[in-house]
């Protein structure tokens, strides 16, 4: 086979798999949307999920497993006809980080009730692969000469699944604000019947917190790592260029959030409001740096 | 009545202690930490001089006022100005004024015991109790000896057993906030104690690490000239591959001769984007390449006044450059060309002409020739690239292939002809930056022990369990009543007190 037909097979690969992804989210929606017609005749909350619903919930996990499973085959293959790891422009970035997305989610599925979450998973996921597939995709090329590094493997792939678990924090985060709303003054939930099958509030809380203290270490690794291949690369391991000024920031936000959570007691809505700043600042890194930005990073190859 | 509010008098000491007391609070670090982080924005969007320093001239002749401003406010270098410095050296005191009384403590504790046995278990997290019919001692005992292997702290307590583990996250947490410390001292001593240069080298010329070598040399505070390794780098062979698909770079290498200073022999080595040459704390890397147009210029007797490789400044991918030849021994007038080259000379309608390939192919050299004063001895330093045609005129233009020769037209003042230009081909030049940076180890050592105290501090599991005995309500029971319970912030409490009634239980059915 020769690079050209490697990069067609990713090609089909993505595209079969962003097929799949949207049925799995058409799933997740009519999961979400049978919960509005089930009147609640009984208090009991266990009552309100029918069995149309777990159906629903079900096929969408199997659907996102397989394209879970096709989205790998389209990243190994872009990998294989360039002759190098997948990450090297905007286009492999962004696939590749939809990947670690779709995998931290089926990850903290087989430990945690996050069932609820699919819906907002799979359509992140295709709003990611359908900005690459349309806006960023670049023919397959070889590395720039600063590129040729086993550092590329090392701190772009721990940055890139830090990025996914990060993201996954954050819509927890989300969720936790809106269910935040549906609470009264004296700690009672009065949750519409969607939100129902969601859980508690503390969970919630709970839930985003472990993401962001499991995958915080990863990411202050991934800024060291990219530290020594600046050191090697570029004469220096720190320089403020725009991309490791957002990287601090990042880092210093999360570093304010634990020390929040664990020492200054801060829990549910602040702690929320700050997991989702530091999440931002680090999509704003991803989509305005590389795109936008000067600096040195700047592979997007647009 | 009337009360007269009295104020107690705080003095000098104790509002210094005051203020020590609030900047070493968490909540001002938290401020602090947040603040570094805000801080350290508009440097990302606002160019930076020492990164930049053409798009800094541009912003001040795009917006002068807002430039002026800018430039009060230190926005151009940012990262070195006092107030950010001010910033990141307050949430240091702050760090140290924390971390270190708490260092002092937690060594104090090394052999602490866990705390007694509160008086209402049943307020704990993850209360049992169950009946036995082992008598106290023998529960106590089997606790003891399951914990121990489990290698936890324990106390005996009157009929109660208190245990302890996960000290070392304390450990880790005070280990991750004084290795910020360590990075700091790392990052100050190879600024104080670092240089950083660069210069620009053709290929076959030979760069000798002394100052005056150097294009560019900034030092820092204590660093001592002695410092510089003596060596010598001759620029053998610059090798540059491009992809002829994208004329995207995809390889640059250099062959250098290093001679250290009292060696007559010399090492043949490679230096690569990625893979710098190392001198002790002292590196040199391989940062830019470009074309140096070799030229001799001789005067209207047929003297040559002028003669070798003049590196010109790339301007794009194909690397078109820009540069410019002064001849100041030129008589009777002085001699500036104003030169562009194109490695691989193309020509189209809308551009004119450009450079179609980065790669010498087709190489052409375009002049244009100004007589004149070149301003040299006004002790304004000047840009080797480029030529301040205030006091000069423009004679001709013209455009060389290799080989070919151009007679320069005078001027008025002159002979019909000042003289004559050859173009004798082209070489590379690359430049070397030459980096010194005493801290990095302490820097690098720094980094790494922060990243192992912080995966000790979010992951050892820090947990106390209570197991009391209290004797059976009902007499005639020959066993007593088993209460649990423990403390913790981490998860799998539940677990391991379900592993210790288990255990309990277990050896009871034994024992029958």
């Amino acid at each position: 086979m020769s690079k050209t037909d490697w990069a067609t097979l990713s090609n089909n690969f993505v595209y079969s798999s962003m097929g799949i992804i949207f049925i799995a989210f058409i799933s997740f929606a009519f999961q979400t949307a049978w919960t509005f017609r089930v009147v609640p005749l009984v208090v009991d909350n266990s009552n309100t999920k029918s069995i149309k619903q777990t159906k629903a919930g079900r096929i969408g996990i199997a659907l996102s497993i397989l394209g879970f499973i096709f989205l790998t085959a389209g990243v190994v293959a872009r990998g294989v006809s360039a002759g190098r790891v997948p990450w090297g422009n905007m286009y492999e970035f962004s696939i590749t980080g939809a990947l670690a997305f779709l995998f931290a989610y089926l990850v903290t599925l087989k430990k945690y009730n996050v069932q609820w979450l699919g819906l907002v998973v799979t359509i992140s996921v295709l709003i990611t692969l359908g900005t690459a597939v349309t806006l960023l995709y670049v023919p397959t090329a070889p590395l720039a000469p600063a590129l040729k590094s086993t550092w590329l493997v090392i701190h772009v792939s721990a940055a890139i699944i830090s990025g996914g678990v990060f993201l996954l924090a954050n819509c927890v985060a989300a969720a936790y604000l809106i269910m935040d709303r549906y609470q009264d003054e004296d700690g009672n939930e009065n949750r519409p019947n969607w939100a129902k099958q969601l859980p508690t509030l503390e969970q919630l809380d709970q839930l985003s917190y472990r993401l962001v203290a499991l995958v915080f270490p990863l990411w202050t690794f991934s800024v060291i790592a990219g530290a020594i291949w600046a050191e090697a690369a570029w004469g220096r391991y720190w320089g403020w260029d725009p991309k490791e000024t957002w990287a601090f920031i990042t880092w210093v936000a999360y570093a304010a959030y634990l020390h929040a959570r664990v020492t200054a007691g801060w829990k549910g809505k602040r702690a929320a409001w700050l997991c989702l700043f530091a999440g931002s600042t680090f999509l704003f890194n991803y989509v305005y740096v590389n795109i936008w930005g000067a600096g040195r990073h700047t592979y997007s190859g647009l | 009545m009337s009360y007269e509010i009295k104020t107690p008098e705080l003095g000098t000491i104790g509002l210094l202690r005051w203020l020590w007391r609030q900047l070493t609070s968490m909540r001002t670090a938290l401020i602090l930490l947040l603040l570094l982080g805000v801080a350290s924005i508009p440097g990302s969007i606002i160019p930076q001089r020492n990164q930049d320093p053409t798009q800094v001239q541009q912003y001040f002749a795009n917006s002068p006022t807002l430039a002026k401003v800018f430039d009060k406010l230190s926005l151009f270098n940012l990262y070195s100005s006092t107030w950010f410095s001010a910033i990141y050296l307050l949430l240091f005191i702050s760090l140290i004024g924390c971390v270190l009384p708490r260092t002092w403590e937690h060594f104090k504790n090394i052999s602490a015991l866990p705390p007694q046995t509160p008086k209402n278990l049943i307020r704990l997290e993850e209360f049992r109790s169950f009946e036995s019919q082992k008598n106290a001692d023998e529960i106590l005992d089997i606790a003891r000896s399951h914990f121990s292997k489990r290698r936890y702290r324990i106390r005996d307590c009157e009929s109660s057993v208190a245990v302890e583990k996960g000290f070392i996250r304390e450990s880790g947490n005070l280990l991750f906030h004084l290795s910020l410390i360590g990075i700091l001292i790392g990052v100050s001593a190879g600024v104080l104690g670092g240089m950083r240069g660069s210069a620009i080298v053709n290929e076959g010329e030979s760069f000798t690490n002394v100052a005056t070598s150097y294009d560019t040399l900034s030092a820092g505070r204590f660093f001592k000239l002695s410092d510089f390794p003596p060596v010598t780098l001759k620029v053998v062979k610059f090798t540059a591959v491009y992809d002829p698909r994208t004329n995207a770079p995809l390889d640059y290498s250099l062959i250098v001769d290093v001679t250290e200073s009292g060696k007559s022999n010399s090492r043949r080595l490679e230096v690569k984007v990625n893979k710098p040459l190392t001198f002790g704390s002292t590196r040199v890397y391989l940062q830019a390449n470009g074309f140096s147009p070799k030229v001799t210029v001789r005067d209207n007797t047929g003297k040559i006044v002028l003669s070798g490789a003049i590196p010109f400044l790339p301007q794009d991918g194909n690397l078109s450059s820009i540069g410019a030849i002064k001849v100041p021994d030129l008589t009777p007038t002085q001699l500036g060309i104003v030169g562009s080259f194109l490695p691989t000379a193309d020509r189209d309608k809308i551009r004119g002409g450009f450079s179609s390939y980065p790669e010498a192919l087709n190489p052409r050299l375009l002049m244009a020739a100004w007589l004149g004063d070149l301003g040299l001895d006004t002790g304004v330093p000047q840009s080797v690239y480029r030529i301040n045609t205030k006091n000069m005129e423009r004679v001709g233009l013209k455009s060389l292939a290799p080989g070919e020769v151009w007679t320069i037209p005078g001027n008025s003042s002159t002979a019909d002809v000042s003289g004559t230009i050859t173009f004798d081909g082209v070489t590379k030049w690359v430049n070397l930056q030459i980096v010194r940076d005493p801290g990095k180890p302490f820097a690098l050592l720094g980094a790494v022990f922060a990243l192992l105290g912080l995966l000790i501090s979010l992951f050892a599991r820090r947990r106390r369990i209570w197991i009391r005995t209290v004797l059976g309500e009902n007499a005639s029971s020959s066993g007593v009543i088993v209460e649990i319970a423990g403390l913790s912030r981490s998860p799998g409490l539940d677990q391991e007190i379900d592993d210790l009634v288990k255990v309990l239980k277990e050896k009871k059915g034994d024992d029958e």
